[in-house]
Order: structure tokens, then C-alpha cells, then sequence
């Protein structure tokens, strides 16, 4: 993909497009909102009541979350292996990394 | 299926990598493969899976929402208010289906315009199931059974495609398919049991017509599917044609029986060596004719997606000013 012409492009289609909104969902008190996908809308109100209508059609949730997708900030995939091998080597980090004496028990 | 017309594009040809870090990435992503993990959106992806995808799930997409014309045209002649409301949740399933679609669609980077603009330009396709008329209250009934029922099939080995995002779309679409199946099914079966003679008629009848085009919605046989073997290898594809459509007719024979109505095909009966179910040659010249737009409802159907979009656009447009407009105020206020 030539990046730059296809950046072009998306930008003028979304001059004429609602803007993009990711939603999470929080299945019931307790638990944590979860991403359950996106949806277009003009504003934050109707980007909830969309979401309502698409996402809990069924009882999914007790809560909504919404976030204009712009607005994320994410890692970028080609440092994966920068950012989170390094962990590999830390296995003391872990509980099963120290053997106790079997007398101390459940510890 | 959804995505038959995939099996009807001519053959793909790889792209020439170009540098070593593509040579490098690629093995990265046919490992990937291999392992049978997922690739996520903004992973490295060959051009040529990125531009199959996308058509494969724009297509899906529009299936979903041009498939809302034939049953919403019943809405408001449902035979009861429990009818009406069960119709109208499944359509409006329909377009949920479209939306997570289109959304992981978007996630290869077209923009949900363009793909609309392919549908209404007829660059793009759809199933061509929805380009057959829905004439009575039993059609209805039918494509929950039928049409519903192949692509809860079809659908299925799709959730464990490797594109994860539309592995997670098709997770929730089946999820949601099974009801949309069993409500047609149980409205077939109330007509049957406790109908007039002539509204079995009409059930017998909307069989007939809808079984053939049903068993054409798994595309064309195995050895005129070109591009099958690449959609193997990258999980965009799970079980051929050939082999989701004899499951199809195995399990359907059995369910046509409990409802009492016969399938239209002298052909189809129990082989007991296959432990498959034989069943006749399929007129695929009707097939062809309704993919390339000659079907009884192709031009009808397109033109209500085109007039629904068209008709829409001042709401589009005053929804975005309106929000520019609140955005701006705010913002001036905080000032």
C-alpha cells in the first residue's frame, strides 16, 4: 500500500463521515468494561444511543463506555518485541519461581 | 455464501516482494499462519490479503444490509403483533451484522464510503439470494429456515478465521443467527400444524422456490472456485462449496420431513455408501445470470439501497453541523 495516497483518500471520505467511536461494555457489576467494537456517529449522545441500540440488544450490559477512536493511544505493533520481551527473562516476578519448603504450605 | 462472489473473481496472482524487509515481515505473517494465530489490524499483512479481505468483508457486509429488503418488506403485513416484533428485531439484527462488518472492514483502512460507494456503483456484490422476491408470508418463514440456516453453516468456520477482527464480528453474528433460523422454522411449523389447507399450500410453495437458490448460496463447485485454496490458507475460507453444501442438504432433509413439506427434487435421497444424501444438478447458468445482475430483483434492490442513501444524506449532514455546530459553542464558552 503506497501509506500516503490512501491517508489522502480515508481523509476526504471522512470529511463526509461520522466520526468513528469505539465502545465497552460492562457486562454486569463486577466485572470490567470490555472493547466490543465501534460504530460511526455525529456526537457523543448519539454515539451512545447507537450504541445501545447495536451493542445491548440483548441484556450484553449495564454500562457503555464510548471514546472517539482518534482519541486512542496504542503501541505500535512492530515494537513487540521492544516493548514486552524483555519480560520473558523475569521469571522471579513470579510466584512459581520460588520453591518453598513444603511444610510452610499454601503460601 | 455471503461472500459467494469471492468464489467468482478471477484468479489472484501473489504480488513480487520487494525489499528484505517485506521478505522478512512476510515470513513473520506465514509463520503466524501456520501456528494458526491471528492477525490484528495494524499487523503486517501481504497487499494482496489486505485487498481480499476487504472485498471479502465488504461483500459480507452488504449482504447483511441489502438482505433487509426482502423481509422488511413484510414488516407491515406480519399475520400478528408477536410476528411483527419478532420480524423486526431480526432485521434489525441484519443491519447490526452489516455494522460490525463494515467496522472490521474499516479496520484494513477503507473508509465506510468507500465501501458504500462500491455497493451503490455496483462494483461490489452481494449474495445473490436477496435478488429473489419475497411473495407471501411463508417466504418469510423460508429464508429463516433456509437461507438463515446455510449461513449459520457458512458463517460458522468463519470464526476462527485469521483476520482477527472479522473473527471476532462473525463470533457475535452467529451467535445472534441462531434465533434469526429457529423463528422461521417455528413460524413455518405453526402453519403447518395449525394452518388453513391453503396456507400449507403457501409453505409447500415458498419451499420450491427458495430451495434451489439456497443450495446456490455455497457458490459455484469446488473445481470452478479459483481462488479457493489461497482463502484455505488464510482461514478465510474453512470447508469447500461442495462440502458445506451436502452437510446443508443432510441436515435439512430430515427437518423438511417434521414439517411435512417435500423437497422440489426427485434426485435427492439416502446414499447409503456416501452416508450422504444425493440430490439433483443445480441449474448454475440461474446462478450466474442473478450474480452478473439479472436476477427478478437485482435493479430493485439496488435501486432502494441507492434512494435510502441518497434520501438519507441531508440527515447525515445536519447530524455532522449539528455537532460542529455544539463543538464549536463549547468550545468558545471554555475560552
Amino acid at each position: 500500500m503506497t501509506a500516503s495516497k490512501t491517508d489522502i483518500a480515508n481523509a476526504q471520505a471522512q470529511a463526509h463521515e461520522w466520526p468513528l467511536w469505539e465502545v465497552f461494555v460492562r457486562p454486569k457489576a463486577g466485572l470490567d468494561h470490555k472493547h466490543c467494537g465501534s460504530l460511526h456517529a455525529a456526537d457523543s449522545k448519539m454515539a451512545l444511543q447507537l450504541a445501545r441500540e447495536v451493542y445491548t440488544r440483548r441484556q450484553e450490559g449495564i454500562s457503555l463506555w464510548i471514546v472517539r477512536s482518534d482519541q486512542i493511544v496504542a503501541s505500535d505493533p512492530a515494537d513487540k518485541a521492544m516493548l514486552f520481551d524483555p519480560m520473558e527473562d523475569k521469571v522471579y516476578r513470579h510466584p512459581t519461581f520460588y520453591e518453598l519448603p513444603p511444610e510452610v504450605g499454601h503460601m | 455464501m455471503y461472500t459467494q462472489a469471492m468464489d467468482t473473481a478471477p484468479k489472484e496472482e501473489r504480488a513480487v516482494i520487494r525489499n528484505a524487509d517485506e521478505v522478512v515481515a512476510e515470513q513473520r505473517f506465514e509463520a503466524a499462519l501456520d501456528a494458526d494465530e491471528f492477525i490484528e489490524a495494524k499487523d503486517w499483512m501481504p497487499e494482496h490479503y489486505r485487498k481480499t479481505l476487504v472485498r471479502q468483508i465488504s461483500q459480507h457486509a452488504h449482504s447483511e444490509i441489502v438482505g433487509m429488503l426482502p423481509e422488511g418488506n413484510w414488516i407491515t403485513r406480519a399475520p400478528t403483533l408477536k410476528r411483527k416484533a419478532i420480524l423486526l428485531a431480526k432485521v434489525q439484527d441484519e443491519a447490526g451484522h452489516g455494522l460490525y462488518l463494515y467496522a472490521a472492514g474499516e479496520t484494513l483502512g477503507t473508509s465506510r464510503d468507500q465501501m458504500l460507494d462500491a455497493l451503490h456503483s455496483g462494483k461490489a456484490k452481494y449474495s445473490s439470494i436477496f435478488n429473489y422476491p419475497t411473495l407471501t408470508w411463508a417466504d418469510v418463514g423460508v429464508i429463516g429456515w433456509l437461507v438463515d440456516g446455510a449461513a449459520i453453516m457458512n458463517q460458522l468456520p468463519l470464526c476462527r478465521c485469521s483476520y482477527a477482527p472479522y473473527a471476532r464480528a462473525m463470533v457475535r453474528i452467529c451467535r445472534e443467527e441462531s434465533f434469526h433460523q429457529r423463528q422461521g422454522y417455528d413460524s413455518l411449523l405453526h402453519m403447518m400444524q395449525h394452518g388453513t389447507e391453503a396456507q400449507k399450500a403457501m409453505v409447500q410453495d415458498a419451499t420450491n422456490r427458495w430451495w434451489w437458490p439456497s443450495l446456490m448460496m455455497f457458490g459455484p463447485p469446488d473445481d470452478q472456485s479459483p481462488n479457493t485454496a489461497q482463502s484455505m490458507r488464510w482461514g478465510i475460507k474453512r470447508i469447500s462449496n461442495d462440502d458445506l453444501r451436502q452437510k446443508f442438504v443432510d441436515a435439512t432433509v430430515e427437518q423438511a420431513r417434521i414439517l411435512g413439506v417435500t423437497l422440489p427434487d426427485a434426485d435427492l435421497k439416502w446414499n447409503a455408501q456416501r452416508e450422504h444424501y444425493d440430490f439433483g444438478a443445480i441449474d448454475w447458468s440461474e446462478f450466474w445470470q442473478v450474480v452478473n445482475g439479472d436476477g427478478p430483483c437485482n435493479k430493485e434492490r439496488l435501486a432502494e439501497r441507492v434512494d435510502a442513501w441518497n434520501d438519507g444524506e441531508w440527515v447525515r449532514e445536519a447530524a455532522l453541523a449539528h455537532a460542529r455546530k455544539q463543538a464549536a459553542r463549547a468550545e468558545k464558552q471554555a475560552a
